[in-house]
C-alpha cells in the first residue's frame, strides 16, 4: 500500500488523494458480481464511524438480521478499525487503513433439501504498521487478570461476534490484514 | 455521542446517548473521574438509551469501577438492552458490576444500601 503523505487528519485532501480515498461502491465486473464497499481512511478514530454506517448499509440490504446489523457488525468492526489504527498503525495519521467490504454469495445445495441463496459478510481491514500476532494481541476470560484489565478484550469480541477471524501479514510488505466472516442467518 | 450526568440524592447518574467507543471513552472517564474528584461516590451509568459499546468502553467502566470502590463508591449500571447484556456475559463483566434492567431499580438500590 502506498504511503501517503504526512497531514493532520482534519486537513481536507487534494484532488488526487479524494480519488483514492473517497468510499467506492458497487458491483466488480458486472451487474451479476456480489455488493461491495471500500474505504481508505487515514488513522484516525473519528474516521471509524462512517465505515461502518457502510457496512451496516450493505448488510441490511443483503438481508441480515437486525441484530447482526445493530450489534456484531458494528462491534466487530469498531474493534478491527481501531486496532489497524491504534495498534497496527500506531496512530501515526500518515499511514492509512484500506477496508474492503462484499456480501458473497452462494447457492445452497439443493440435494440437502434445503433452497435459496447463501450471503456472507467478508471485511477486510488492512493497515500499514508493522503487525502484529492476532493470536497473542489479546486475553482471554479464563486469564487470571482478565476482570480488571483495561484493555485485551478487542480479538476476543471479534472472534466471539463473527463467525471466523483471521489474520494475516503482507508477503514482504507491512501491513497487517484482519479478515472478519459473518454468516447471514 | 454525548453524557448527561444528572445528580440526586442518592446517587449521580450519567445518561449515555449513542455508543460508547474509542471515540469518546477518554471524554466519558474524564466526566465521571471529575464527578468522583468532587465527592460522588455512588454512580449510576445509564445505557437506556445506547446502541452499542466496544472493548474500549468496557475498559473505560473496568478503570472507573476500581478507581471508584478504591474510594468507597460503588458504580452500577442500569438500562442495558439484551445485545449489551450479551456483552458484558461474553465478557464476564456481569461478574464485575451491578447490572439493573432500568434506572430506577439502581436508584433503588442504591437507596437501600446507604
Amino acid at each position: 500500500m502506498q504511503r501517503a503523505p504526512t497531514r493532520s487528519p482534519t486537513q481536507p485532501l487534494d484532488a488526487e488523494e479524494m480519488a483514492t480515498r473517497i468510499p467506492r461502491s458497487g458491483h466488480r465486473g458486472g451487474g451479476s458480481s456480489p455488493p461491495h464497499r471500500e474505504w481508505i481512511i487515514a488513522s484516525d478514530v473519528t474516521a471509524i464511524n462512517g465505515v461502518i454506517e457502510g457496512v451496516v448499509a450493505l448488510c441490511s440490504g443483503a438481508g441480515f438480521s437486525a441484530r447482526h446489523c445493530r450489534f456484531n457488525i458494528p462491534v466487530a468492526l469498531t474493534e478491527a478499525l481501531s486496532n489497524a489504527i491504534i495498534r497496527g498503525n500506531g496512530n501515526d495519521v500518515a499511514r492509512c487503513v484500506r477496508v474492503r467490504s462484499q456480501i458473497e454469495l452462494a447457492a445452497r445445495d439443493r440435494t440437502a433439501g434445503s433452497s435459496g441463496i447463501f450471503a456472507t459478510l467478508v471485511v477486510e481491514v488492512t493497515d500499514e504498521g508493522d503487525g502484529f500476532d492476532l493470536a497473542t494481541a489479546g486475553s482471554r476470560p479464563d486469564a487470571a487478570d482478565w476482570l480488571e484489565r483495561e484493555d485485551g478484550r478487542g480479538v476476543f469480541l471479534m472472534q466471539a461476534l463473527m463467525d471466523r477471524v483471521e489474520c494475516t501479514r503482507g508477503a514482504g510488505a507491512p501491513g497487517n490484514t484482519v479478515r472478519l466472516v459473518l454468516h447471514r442467518t | 455521542m454525548s453524557f448527561l450526568v444528572v445528580k440526586g440524592a442518592d446517587a449521580l447518574v450519567v445518561e449515555v446517548d449513542g455508543q460508547l467507543v474509542v471515540t469518546n471513552r477518554q471524554e466519558f472517564k474524564q466526566v465521571v473521574l471529575d464527578e468522583v474528584e468532587q465527592g460522588a461516590r455512588s454512580i449510576v451509568v445509564d445505557f437506556a438509551r445506547s446502541a452499542y459499546i466496544d472493548s474500549s468502553g468496557l475498559g473505560a467502566l473496568v478503570s472507573l469501577g476500581k478507581r471508584i470502590r478504591e474510594s468507597g463508591g460503588d458504580l452500577r449500571l442500569a438500562g442495558l438492552n439484551e445485545d449489551l447484556r450479551t456483552l458484558f456475559e461474553l465478557t464476564r463483566l456481569d461478574a464485575l458490576f451491578p447490572l439493573y434492567a432500568t434506572r430506577a431499580d439502581a436508584l433503588a438500590d442504591a437507596t437501600a444500601g446507604r
